[in-house]
């Protein structure tokens, strides 16, 4: 029996194998990339009479060394501190007809808590020694606040949602007409406004 | 002697090669997307806290602080207090703005206007060490800061 020699091995499909694993790796690795809570920090200018915050459209939380919280004078465990918020700005208390009137507060409108986002201030006060964990912690509460309230507006006036926006056009992945987009984004920050103050920080025992 | 003329006729072809460049490139390319180039070689320990409401980093604009207690091997030389570091070295705070002011200069000009400052720290730090830290950016006037945070492990809620 005579043997054959072997027949070359068909390689014109080797291409196509390495563009698939080339695809199946592009598809399924994530790229680490850093992610954070944006902050703009506030310049430094001597105020000659700073605005007088009315105490009902304040809203302190204190942060102490071991990190407790005390929200409004009230001590509060952190998970409840979203919610507070959210209650705190949507309240509404400026009365209807007044100029201050806040149409889509859905809050209690009580008369003691904040008359309108715009006017609300919320303000956080740490102690030196408060840890970096609990700072962010509390930021990060704090802007889910501010988010959950801007998605429900955008929701009632445009039908979507506010943060899932803004993701897609930081990431690029947004298709339509960027600049209308923006726009309708920069409306819902004007109605949502967010307005963190963070007073400096007492030194530890004061 | 027939015999063995003809298994030299049967040769075993050479393997096609052909397709190797297409093997190299994908790899080339898998890792181009995959590694992330690491600039700075950390001296303080780094667990970063969690938060789940984020923003993007751009990467081109941004000047990294790093803020924690030193390494474990740096521990014995530097003790157990909170550091800064901005690039390879540790900082002090008094030295802090000249080496953000050098940061800066290394930008693109036309982003060294809208510099971002990402503080990655350590989560057991002191806020007080965070202020300071803003303080010295508010004096340089660079206002745009992004605290680096991980996200929120589901598991361990």
């Amino acid at each position: 029996m005579a043997r054959r020699s072997t027949p070359e091995v068909n390689a014109g499909s080797m291409a196509d194998i390495a563009f698939l694993l080339l695809i199946f790796f592009l598809v399924t690795t994530t790229i680490e990339k850093d992610k954070g809570i944006a902050r703009q920090l506030p310049p430094i200018e001597d105020v000659e009479d700073p605005p007088i915050i009315k105490q009902k459209n304040l809203f302190i939380v204190n942060v102490n060394r071991s990190d407790q919280l005390l929200v409004e004078e009230q001590l509060m465990d952190v998970k409840d501190l979203r919610q507070a918020a959210i209650d705190f700005i949507d309240n509404g208390g400026a009365p209807a007809g007044s100029p201050e009137h806040c149409s889509y507060c859905k809050g209690k409108r009580a008369p003691d808590s904040s008359d309108n986002p715009d006017k609300a201030v919320i303000s956080v006060q740490n102690d030196r020694l408060t840890s970096y964990k609990m700072y962010i912690t509390v930021q990060n509460e704090l802007v889910a606040a501010y988010n959950f309230l801007r998605d429900r507006e955008s929701e009632r006036k445009f039908g979507w949602k506010f943060t899932e926006v803004k993701k897609s056009i930081d990431e690029g992945s947004f298709n339509g007409d960027e600049e209308k987009m923006l726009e309708k984004l920069e409306e819902i920050q004007k109605l949502i406004p967010l307005k963190l103050s963070e007073a400096e920080p007492k030194k530890s025992g004061e | 002697m027939s015999k063995f003329k003809k298994k030299k006729g049967g040769e075993i072809p050479a393997v096609n090669t052909a397709s190797l460049p297409d093997i190299v490139f994908m790899l080339l390319f898998f890792f181009m997307v995959v590694t992330v180039l690491r600039e700075d070689n950390l001296l303080v320990r780094q667990k970063i806290p969690q938060a789940d409401q984020v923003e993007k980093l751009k990467k081109d604009r941004s000047v990294f602080i790093y803020a924690g207690k030193p390494s474990q091997r740096y521990q014995g030389q530097y003790g157990t207090e909170a550091k800064i570091q901005i690039g390879d070295k540790y900082t002090d705070i008094k030295a802090l703005r000249a080496a953000l002011i050098q940061m800066r200069a290394e930008l693109l000009p036309d982003l060294q206007s809208r510099v971002m400052v990402a503080l990655k720290v350590d989560e057991d730090t002191n806020t007080g060490l965070i202020t300071d830290i803003k303080q010295e950016l508010r004096e340089l006037e660079m206002y745009k800061i992004i605290y680096i945070t991980s996200p929120i492990n589901q598991s361990e809620q």
